[in-house]
């Protein structure tokens, strides 16, 4: 059997228009900056960038970082969507710096990159995660057996019980979601829309047994029925997970108790 | 070192103005949101569910009570213009009109000072203005239901 060829359209090796004599353009990022060591207020600061707007944010930011600033400061780890790292607010959005190219957020204008809202920042883009993450501990995220021998065998599971949660798997923990929504922005109280995720991956887990305990802590005040259903969650998330789904699910799953 | 020297340089005066070394490091920044002996403890008991709950029911409910009540008072029959004295008198005096008007009261009350409940748990910051707010907001809700239910059972059409 043939190869199959792949990209047979018109504009298959034509250039863009514009980019045909070098891909660099310059892009201008506003870095909302903030050092406490230097002053108690945040400032925005311009920085020009010449680069393909087929990049990502994350290459802009390197680029300031290593050519421009090295005082820049900002998280990345796997730098490719994965580790949830660098997440912040672009253009007002919350995303991940690793999987928004510059060319989707319109290069023309100055391109707004600040910490993500809700939690303190402790410099320029890195904020404490351990109010976000003492959520995420407070549903237990592990899994959970009456039985307390040591297992003899695999747990194992049908198809249809793992695709119940599958969507839920998905998390990376980058707060994106947590910290686009407004209730969590008012009152970091509450678990937030990743704490709940998690305690739904593990809630419609057919081999954990601590989905009572579970749906109990997330019954509190600060559980999930403090959800507005204002959809920022699923919006934000940077993994597609159906974020405020999953929530209404545990929702219903309190109030029916079938889970 | 050069960045050293420019780091010291620009070090303004932050929470008392010394430059931060390894002795006088640089001011702890609390969390706002850390959970400290302070923070509320979890809740137990299924009040927040049974209020979502409630908001629900109630809204599908009054859904019927109010757009009914509305059409009633201001489009059959001649519209605003019939309601006087005689209109309420001769409607309450059915228990079933009674009963409608009683049920709406309670049910629009609850599901209006439940709503606001929650959006003075979103709004308000500080926990003495969540305090307070919330105590005008029930003083309010219970005077005005139990004026109601007052007015609704001891209502007399022979007043003078």
């Amino acid at each position: 059997m043939a190869t199959p060829v792949l990209d047979k359209g018109d504009a298959a090796g034509k250039p863009e228009a514009g980019f045909a004599d070098s891909p660099y353009i310059t892009v201008t990022f506003r870095i909302r900056r903030f050092n406490p060591e230097v002053a108690a207020e945040a400032v925005w600061e311009d920085f020009q960038v010449e680069i393909d707007p087929k990049e990502r944010v994350l290459d802009a930011l390197h680029k300031i970082k290593w050519e421009l600033d090295g005082t820049l400061t900002f998280r990345r780890s796997c730098a490719h969507g994965i580790c949830g790292s660098d997440a912040m607010r672009i253009n007002g959005k919350n995303r991940l710096a690793c999987k928004t190219l510059i060319k989707d957020i319109n290069p023309e204008k100055p391109i707004t990159v600040e910490a993500i809202k809700g939690l303190t920042v402790l410099k320029d883009l890195v904020v404490d995660m351990e109010p976000f993450f003492q959520a995420y501990r407070d549903v237990m995220p592990f899994l959970i057996t009456k039985d307390t021998n040591e297992p003899t065998r695999e747990r194992l599971q049908s198809a249809e019980d793992r695709e119940r949660f599958d969507d839920t798997t998905k998390c990376i923990l980058c707060a994106a979601c947590t910290t686009s929504c407004p209730v969590f922005w008012n009152d970091g109280q509450y678990f937030g829309p990743a704490a709940i995720v998690n305690a739904h991956r593990f809630i419609f887990d057919s081999r954990d047994e601590a989905g009572e305990q579970r749906l109990e802590i997330l019954n509190d005040r600060d559980g999930v029925w403090r959800c507005r259903t204002t959809f920022n969650c699923t919006d934000a998330c940077p993994r597609g997970i159906e974020v405020t789904k999953a929530i209404a699910e545990v929702k219903r799953a309190l109030i029916t108790r079938r889970y | 070192m050069s960045t050293t020297d420019k780091t010291a340089a620009g070090v303004g005066p932050v929470e008392g103005g010394a430059v931060y070394t390894v002795d006088n490091p640089a001011p702890f920044i609390e969390a706002p949101r850390k959970r400290t002996k302070k923070t509320p403890k979890t809740t137990r008991g299924n009040f927040e569910l049974a209020a979502w709950l409630f908001m629900r029911l109630s809204g599908i409910v009054l859904v019927v009570l109010v757009l009914g009540h509305l059409l009633i008072q201001l489009v059959l029959d001649g519209g605003v213009s019939k309601i006087g004295f005689a209109f309420v008198a001769g409607r309450w005096a059915s228990p079933f009109w009674q009963v409608w008007d009683l049920l709406m009261l309670w049910l629009a009350m609850l599901h209006g000072a439940n709503g606001l409940r929650t959006v003075i748990n979103d709004y308000a910051e500080r926990a003495n203005t969540r305090l307070w707010l919330k105590a005008l907001l029930y003083t309010a809700t219970v005077f005005t239901i139990l004026l109601g239910t007052l007015v609704i059972f001891t209502f007399d059409p022979n007043i003078r």
